[in-house]
């Protein structure tokens, strides 16, 4: 007989709050062993939150999340994550290795001093995501992309047997998009783990994740592009009507003649004009 | 002609001259490490509020009969502690910052007002003099900056985690409330002690100027707080030498060395970082 893997991550009835405003209400999903799952949603519908509560960093309202059979953060098997990125990446005189490495028992006391165990892991990190090169360069003269494989590479210190990654595309041009999907991609195979990877756009990741889970009105749907990514089902999680174009193999998702996704990523580079 | 040798000779044989270069390197020694971490954190301001408000601890505890210096440390030890336990609410308040640096030196000065004849002090406390450091003050700079290096050497792995991935270092379980509140302590002390070598207003010379021509010099972490230390105590000694030869003061010549220092770290060609 043979075992059946249980889901790596279990999403039961699950209800979460942020300062008083619901952002998840009742929501259960599995996410199974190895999968590369594309956490989908516009601004503020809670995907960050949704990440951080598989930390352990966000208390639950209601419901229960397990992560391998475990309480969020209580688990043995090492999560890798990787946050947003900040701006103030761009300020740091420091060259790429030690940014990497300062994650290695960065919660231990003493110096920040590395062994050769502790060497070791970050050169694995570095290779993994082909950022040799960047070891020795300045964090505040790199590219946005050089600078999320560093990010990248901190998740991957000390062998995570689960990803989750908060928007690694964002403000990267399409170049830059298309070579962290495929490094990503490559990473979950290669290392045969799931991956969780947010982003506010669909098209970058088509073809490379196996499911998506989008998120809406604190409600999720989580299933094969096809299932999910349709009308009926983004009208019911936007709240208002909702129509799905295909062309030449991209996806546009659109509201009364508006493109969603295009929407979002304006809205968040011209708020602060308002 | 006398040598140069023979002239440091001389120099050292005055007790005050050998205590001045002792209390400088303490303090240096404290500053150039503290000053890179405060520059990384990008909180130099910080260093600047808490010498302010010390000048108002010196003033107010002379006014109370006490020694100056016992005021110095105490306020700008409660105002660390007030910064940390704030948090990020005080993170971008510049204005608020900045006013209560004015409201701080406009009430050490009403303290001046009331303790008639104490010019020579109060410029002593604004500019230092560090001439005028006593064996006594020498062996409790000496004793308070061993304690703080010890400290910051234990925090600076956390620290230096927190500095460059804060959510990272959440999920991993770091304290970085406490942590951020330690080192304000610890910039206070150092604070304070820079303060009795160039005063107050001109603290910036010891624990920022070394700092960020370190950054400039070099992109390691371990590098960078080696050299911090050991430009802030040749900016110290330096200062203290030319002081000597030339009968300018002191805090002028440590502070146009350190500006010295960090506008030729910025000629450095970028080939050179290493």
């Amino acid at each position: 007989m043979t075992a059946i893997a249980s889901p790596t991550i279990v999403f039961h009835k699950v209800s979460l709050a942020l300062g008083g405003r619901e952002i998840l209400n009742n929501v259960s999903f599995n996410i199974e062993q190895g999968e590369f799952v594309g956490l989908l949603g516009a601004n503020g519908s809670g995907k960050t939150t949704l990440l951080r509560a598989m930390l352990g960093l966000v208390p639950i309202k209601q419901g229960a999340i397990s992560v391998f059979d475990q309480a969020p953060g209580q688990s043995q098997s090492p999560v890798g994550y990787m946050p947003q990125s900040r701006s103030n990446l761009n300020s740091f005189h420091l060259r790429g290795r030690d940014f990497v490495a300062s994650v290695v028992n960065g919660q231990k006391f003493g110096l920040p001093w590395l062994g050769e165990t502790a060497r070791a892991q970050v050169d694995r990190a570095l290779e993994l995501v082909e950022a040799k090169e960047l070891s020795s360069r300045a964090l505040n003269e790199m590219s946005g992309g050089e600078r999320q494989r560093l990010l990248l590479a901190q998740a991957l210190v000390g062998d995570p047997k689960l990803l989750l990654l908060d928007e690694p595309l964002i403000s990267l041009d399409p170049g830059q998009q298309r070579n962290i999907v495929a490094l990503v991609k490559r990473l979950q195979t290669e290392l045969k783990i799931p991956v969780i990877f947010s982003s506010h756009e669909l098209n970058p990741l088509l073809g490379s994740i196996d499911r998506v889970l989008y998120l809406g009105k604190g409600h999720a749907e989580i299933g094969e592009v096809k299932d999910v990514i349709t009308g009926p089902v983004l009208s019911r999680l936007y709240g208002s009507p909702i129509q799905v174009y295909e062309v030449n193999g991209r996806i546009f998702v659109m509201s009364d003649s508006i493109e969603l996704e295009v929407d979002a990523h304006r809205h968040e580079h011209h708020h602060h004009h308002a | 002609m006398p040598t140069a040798m023979s002239t440091i000779t001389i120099m050292l044989d005055y007790e005050f001259m050998r205590t001045a270069f002792a209390a400088a390197a303490v303090v240096a020694l404290l500053a150039g490490p503290v000053g890179y971490f405060l520059v990384l954190r990008g909180q130099t301001f910080a260093g600047h509020a808490l010498a302010h408000v010390g000048f108002t601890g010196a003033t107010g505890a002379v006014l109370l009969g006490l020694s100056p210096i016992s005021g110095l440390f105490l306020l700008t030890v409660l105002a660390g502690l007030a910064m940390g336990a704030f948090g990020e609410k005080l993170a971008n308040r510049d204005v608020a910052i900045g006013l209560v640096l004015a409201l701080a030196l406009g009430i050490g000065l009403l303290f001046l007002h009331f303790f008639t004849g104490f010019a020579t002090q109060a410029t002593a406390l604004l500019f230092g003099n560090i001439l005028a450091v006593s064996r006594q003050t020498l062996v409790m700079l000496l004793v308070v900056s061993i304690a703080c290096i010890l400290v910051l050497a234990a925090i600076s792995r956390p620290l230096l985690f927190v500095s460059l991935q804060p959510e990272l270092a959440e999920a991993k379980g770091v304290k970085a409330r406490t942590i951020s509140t330690v080192f304000l302590v610890i910039v206070a002390v150092a604070t304070a002690g820079a303060a009795q070598i160039v005063g107050v207003l001109l603290v910036f010379a010891l624990m920022v100027g070394p700092a960020a021509a370190a950054q400039r010099l070099t992109l390691g972490v371990i590098a960078g707080l080696v050299i911090s230390a050991a430009l802030a105590l040749a900016e110290a000694w330096g200062g203290l030498a030319l002081a000597y030869a030339t009968d300018w003061p002191t805090s002028f010549w440590i502070t146009t060395l350190s500006v010295g220092v960090y506008v030729a770290s910025l000629a450095v060609p970028k080939a050179v970082h290493r």
